[in-house]
């Protein structure tokens, strides 16, 4: 018997996806995870660009997490031009990249992914049925968001950092009130781990390859080293020698695959398996109540990861406001240009995100090169949906659709970010 | 008043930031629910409907057949067409593309031609206005989410929502920030620049980038002639100052294209 699923726009998730799926006696034929959004060339058009402003231009590759692009791309530059930047500014950088994870994260669980197990075709109903929880989530995104705008002084598209630091010192009292908000939150995200423990999140099960950023002392989420479950380990600059690019002709998006090797996960998934003894106390307490044992292999499971990292952004936020040193601010304009070659990478919400810059002697771009999470993703997403798909081949066509957009729902895909992953030969 | 209004949210060749700034409205969410109906919006619903809507919010510019096809529709479809943000407005950052030769795009894929064919692109970043008539210009980078309240709140009262064309200097001079043009000469494109953000980067000691757009006549080739003679910028910094949210709108493409 034959089965044809598609998708023609894939709801909740962000930018212009579709699935088609064709399955032969419950066996998967044809399984394409297509991206019809379309591609926006950056690569082409930062050449020539000044470095000074190469990370306000690729925030506006992603919306939703325009602070880890401005982040890869500010460290890129800083590494080709040879700047070091300050504690503070390292500490500010971490603190605003856990306030877009926090907004994020908060968005897919609450508004994209919940209402498909709550029984609910979005969080608008949803919200009609059950306010206090739609508040709730609303009130934590708003702390992310917040988070943000309070260190880089715009929620989307963040505009205080800089080559070399940020040209604006947050306020003590604008601090301080962040850290009460964020002690207040704990139990909100407490509440959130425990959701998406009693949620029956699908067990299916694929031994896939997982990378992650890991650091030696502190939860990693703007740089570190590359490792993976398959036994990975390699620095940053090395990305570009262990993850090949292909092209597929029903995609704009490029996939990603290991040297040698085949799909891997990037995403809170891998980033808690490997970075599991990191977490801060509250989160490691709550994956231990949920049963969350690493390593775990279980896509629908990012889900619980997502939410671990929801309460270990909130904690880590905390200690960063304790224990922020004494800093600087630098002005937009203070480096020189020097010609070089940086690269970098940082976790994205949705995983590992490479910007990799060569500038000549004026400082203008005269290559670029990004990879996004949702492009390294994009190939595993499928070989997930090829397992996934037999365990529910009895199901009809309709509810079989809607069992693939939550497999890939999990994912949190965001395909604007997909589509302008090429690098300039 | 009315009843409920019928709301579209859209999403073309954009980032998603404005849809994002929609859904950050965080307090006001549960009172929206009341007075506006989401009828179509697809990042945040699967049960999407056809029109006909009060108003479409289209964020994005417009670079494939298959999004022109969909704008032409929801013009149809629409009462009130807004054009959501930069990119809908002036084409914003990815308009830059419109500068490039299309041989340095090409190459970004290795095989371009594998996914034209199934997937079209014009390879131009061209905002609503090229092709309908554009109702409401909601600028910024993202449009600043009180500005998206304005346009729902004056739908629902049935009238033109007040948008604010006068240069961001008029809101950097109600913050008392120090000019960083006059008074330190450094290359602001306040001046030129449309109103809504609340002059936040000169707020934070950085000039303004211009990222919503050109202010009601603005007078671009003076503030390049400023920023040469003044400032101390290049002829190339200038044009890349001016090519970058707005470069192809009539008031910058004089000097965004070095003319």
């Amino acid at each position: 018997m034959e089965k044809n699923i598609r998708v023609d726009y894939i709801a909740r998730v962000e930018g212009q996806g579709e699935l088609i799926i064709k399955v032969v006696d419950g066996a998967p034929e044809t399984v394409q995870f297509g991206i019809f959004e379309p591609p926006k060339f950056f690569e082409a058009f930062l050449v020539g660009r000044d470095f000074r402003e190469v990370h306000e231009l690729t925030s506006r590759i992603c919306g939703i997490c325009p602070v880890p692009h401005q982040i890869a791309a500010l460290r890129a530059v800083e590494k080709a031009v040879g700047i070091e930047v300050d504690e503070y500014t390292r500490q500010l950088r971490r603190l605003m990249n856990f306030g877009s994870h926090l907004q994020s994260h908060v968005l897919n669980l609450y508004l994209l992914a919940a209402p498909d197990y709550l029984g609910f075709e979005s969080a608008i109903p949803l919200a009609r049925e059950n306010p206090q929880l739609i508040k709730k989530a609303l009130t934590l995104k708003k702390l992310g968001n917040d988070i943000v705008e309070v260190v880089g002084g715009r929620a989307i598209h963040p505009v205080s950092a800089v080559v070399g630091g940020f040209t604006h010192i947050p306020g003590k009292a604008k601090l301080e009130d962040l850290k009460k908000r964020l002690m207040e939150a704990r139990k909100s995200c407490e509440e959130t781990v425990q959701l998406f423990s009693e949620l029956n999140l699908p067990e299916y099960e694929r031994n896939e390859e997982q990378i992650a950023l890991t650091h030696r002392r502190e939860y990693p989420i703007n740089e570190g080293a590359l490792r993976s479950t398959g036994g990975l380990e390699a620095g940053e600059d090395e990305y570009r020698k262990y993850v090949k690019e292909v092209q597929v002709d029903y995609s704009w998006a490029k996939h990603s695959i290991l040297e040698g090797g085949g799909s891997f996960m990037v995403g809170p998934l891998p980033r808690v398996n490997l970075n599991y003894s990191l977490l801060s106390d509250g989160a490691k307490g709550a994956a231990e109540s949920a049963g969350f044992k690493p390593v775990v292999h279980k896509p629908f499971k990012a889900l619980l990861a997502r939410a671990i990292e929801v309460l270990n952004a909130v904690e880590q936020s905390i200690l960063i406001i304790e224990n922020l040193p004494k800093g600087k601010t630098v002005r937009e304009d203070t480096f020189k240009p020097k010609a070089g070659f940086g690269c970098a990478v940082v976790e994205a919400p949705r995983g590992l995100l490479y910007h990799a810059y060569r500038l000549n002697e004026k400082g203008l771009v005269e290559q670029a090169d990004i990879v996004t999470p949702t492009a390294m993703n994009a190939r595993n997403i499928e070989e997930d949906l090829k397992g996934y798909i037999p365990t529910i081949a009895d199901l009809n066509e309709d509810e079989m659709a809607l069992r693939c957009e939550m497999l890939v729902r999990a994912y949190d895909p965001c395909i604007s970010c997909s589509v302008h992953i090429q690098r300039i030969r | 008043m009315r009843g409920k209004l019928k709301v579209a949210v859209v999403k073309m060749t954009g980032c998603a930031g404005c849809q994002m700034e929609f859904l950050r409205l965080e307090e006001e969410f549960m009172e929206l629910l009341e007075n506006v109906e989401i009828e179509y919006f697809v990042m945040a619903k699967r049960d999407n409907h056809p029109g006909p809507y009060d108003i479409a919010f289209v964020e994005g510019s417009i670079s494939t057949p298959r999004e022109l096809e969909e704008l032409r529709e929801l013009r149809r479809q629409a009462k009130t067409l807004v054009a959501f943000g930069d990119c809908a407005c002036t084409g914003c950052i990815p308009s830059i593309l419109n500068w490039v030769p299309p041989i340095a795009s090409s190459r970004v894929y290795e095989d371009f031609t594998a996914i034209h064919s199934r997937k079209e692109s014009f390879q131009r970043i061209l905002p609503l206005s090229e092709f309908v008539d554009v109702d409401v210009h909601l600028r910024g980078c993202p449009p600043h989410k009180d500005t998206i309240l304005e346009v729902l709140k004056a739908g629902l009262l049935g009238v033109k929502p007040w948008l604010r064309l006068h240069p961001v200097c008029v809101e950097c001079k109600l913050k008392e920030n120090n000019c960083l043009l006059t008074s330190e000469h450094r290359p602001c494109m306040g001046p030129v620049t449309a109103a809504g953000c609340g002059a936040i980067c000169p707020s934070v000691g950085r000039v303004c980038e211009g990222c919503y757009g050109p202010m009601s006549d603005a007078n671009a080739e003076s503030l390049a002639k400023v920023f040469m003679e003044e400032c101390g910028l290049s002829k190339e910094d200038v044009v890349r100052k001016f090519r970058k949210y707005a470069g192809a709108s009539r008031a910058f493409i004089k000097v965004a294209g070095g003319v």
